[in-house]
């Protein structure tokens, strides 16, 4: 851990793994909690694999692996929700094929670009030591996004999130909040990649919120909590990989996952712990 | 009130289907400004139906509808609405004023009323809201610890403070007992002072010490009688009699339950119609 923080000092790479680590954790709080809530983690997995399809025609056409990767989870995004609205069912289904095709398009466009089989790796499983200045910026500005939809429209996506039937009955256009909501988390999905890849998104998009979930009653305070989580989770992993030499990506989704756990397990706890003393009050009258 | 005769809500020769299931055939009903109309008739009836359609939540595929003089989803900011199930997951992370907040959306004009936080003002006004329902003390418990009857008044309070002109609910005590049923329809009748009510309720014997007029939906519509309700109205609707008489235009036998449905049983409630499986 010492040789992480002496080594932050010196080297530019890490400082930059770092904020990226942090700029990601943003996603994190702003969009998880509702990925949670709206019980959409299904349709996040989608969005977040079709996005090889976008990434490998990318680097075959020679762009930009993340524009193409926010072009297609755009897309996806708009055509999973497009389904729901049109159809109510068969979104599982679509979501599925979504998900599979979207893998298949993306390895055969990289496996027919010279040289950028190892690409696929950091991708797939994100490098978070290799993220670009340029990339940094990049980053940020997805986060404006997210920070400039999500305060504009807070009332309406936590109406739609909650009772999306009521929310027309107020006159809220349910349907285009919807598919913007699921929009922003093709935007988060993006934003992550480069953290730790797109198969890992969607445990870093969804357990910082859960974990947070657990401790708090609204949804304002698992956005908080979730970004503190997020950044905890992300600067912790980068720390916690870098002297051993073992990948980032992973590390930091096993931290989440053991932290979830203990989470899970301390809030059982504490809610058995309560239910007893609030039986032993009644019974001593 | 009984003078006003402003129809708020027209339905006329409405005919709805689920698929190739009819639920309504041939509803025509007037509402006018100030009544407290019961909707009843039994499960399957097509009362959540008819609700949904003049909340412009389904569109009907004959005869037209009106709500206050437009389409009815042009009229829904009118309207507020008390649903039979909650449509929200009880473990939502969220407070009950904010709930009751959501009420207001879509209410004021400018940038403040569409963009970021709520208002002060909104908050006063729902926590007003609340105290009014007699559910003051709940405004920071979570949704998920209130019990059936909390629940209720808090969904009322939501419908109350979108300001509207015509209170539309459905089954508004099915799952509370009925100290609070009683209750809440002494709230109604108060606010049945300012406001247009339409209730759904499978329990005539107890909302009709309430209402001004009942309706009676089973697929088509029924609409009795519009003077008030007396116990032998009730005996004619839900009596005995009811199956040689009132219902025998529609060439089935309804049995709308043989308990005689009195003033003084309240308890007293519809059996569910398995007999009618194909009415929706």
């Amino acid at each position: 851990m010492a040789e992480f923080f002496t080594a932050l000092l010196e080297h530019g790479f890490l400082q930059q793994a770092l904020i990226a680590g942090l700029l990601a954790s943003i996603g994190c709080g702003l969009i998880g909690p509702f990925v949670v809530v709206k019980r959409i983690t299904f349709l996040a997995g989608g969005i977040a694999h079709s996005v090889l399809a976008g990434m490998g025609a990318a680097v075959f056409y020679g762009f930009d692996p993340l524009s193409g990767a926010l072009a297609a989870a755009v897309f996806a995004a708009l055509l999973i929700g497009w389904v729901r609205l049109r159809w109510r069912t068969g979104e599982d289904t679509a979501i599925g094929a979504l998900w599979a095709i979207g893998m298949a398009v993306g390895i055969l466009f990289v496996s027919q670009t010279p040289g950028y089989a190892t690409d696929l790796m950091s991708f797939l499983f994100g490098n978070i030591l290799l993220v670009p200045a340029r990339e940094l910026w990049f980053m940020a500005a997805l986060d404006l996004v997210l920070l400039v939809s999500v305060a504009l429209f807070y009332r309406q996506f936590v109406a739609v999130a909650f009772d999306e039937e009521f929310a027309r009955l107020r006159a809220v256009p349910v349907d285009l909040f919807y598919l913007l909501l699921l929009v922003l988390v093709a935007v988060t999905v993006v934003l992550m990649i480069q953290v730790v890849g797109l198969i890992l998104v969607i445990a870093l998009l969804t357990l910082p919120a859960a974990t947070a979930g657990q401790w708090t009653g609204t949804l304002a305070g698992m956005m908080m909590g979730a970004t503190l989580i997020g950044a905890l989770l992300t600067s912790g992993g980068l720390a916690l990989s870098y002297a051993p030499d073992i990948p980032t990506g992973p590390t930091i989704i096993l931290l989440a996952g053991a932290l979830y756990l203990l989470s899970a397990i301390s809030a059982g706890l504490r809610a058995k712990r309560r239910a007893e003393k609030a039986v032993r009050s009644i019974t001593r009258g | 009130m009984s003078t006003v005769t402003t129809a708020v809500i027209e339905v006329e020769q409405v005919g709805f289907a689920y698929g190739d299931i009819p639920i309504l055939e041939d509803v025509s009903l007037r509402v006018e400004a100030g009544e407290f109309l019961g909707l009843v008739g039994p499960n399957a009836g097509g009362k959540s139906t008819l609700l949904k359609l003049v909340l412009g939540l389904l569109r009907p595929q004959q005869g037209r509808i009106s709500v206050l003089g437009r389409s009815p989803k042009q009229a829904r900011r009118y309207l507020g609405y008390v649903p039979q199930y909650p449509a929200f997951p009880r473990d939502f992370p969220i407070q009950v004023l904010d709930v009751v907040l959501m009420g207001r959306l879509g209410l004021g004009r400018g940038l403040s009323s569409r963009f970021g936080a709520w208002r002060q003002r909104d908050r006063e006004i729902a926590r007003q809201m609340l105290i009014e329902v007699e559910a003051g003390e709940l405004a920071t418990q979570p949704i998920g610890a209130l019990s059936g009857g909390q629940l209720q008044r808090v969904l009322l309070a939501r419908a109350l403070v979108g300001e509207p002109e015509i209170l539309i609910l459905d089954e508004p005590t099915a799952n509370i007992d009925h100290r609070l049923e009683g209750e809440i329809f002494e709230l109604l009748a108060q606010l049945n002072k300012q406001l247009t009510i339409v209730v759904v309720s499978h329990d005539i014997g107890f909302i009709s010490s309430y209402v001004s007029r009942v309706a009676c939906l089973n697929r088509t519509l029924i609409c009795h009688r519009t003077e008030a309700i007396n116990g032998n109205l009730i005996n004619e609707l839900y009596g005995e009699r009811v199956r040689l008489i009132n219902h025998d235009h529609e060439g089935a036998e309804t049995n709308l339950g043989t308990a005689g449905a009195n003033m003084n049983a309240p308890q007293t409630s519809l059996p569910s119609h398995q007999e009618h499986p194909a009415h929706g």
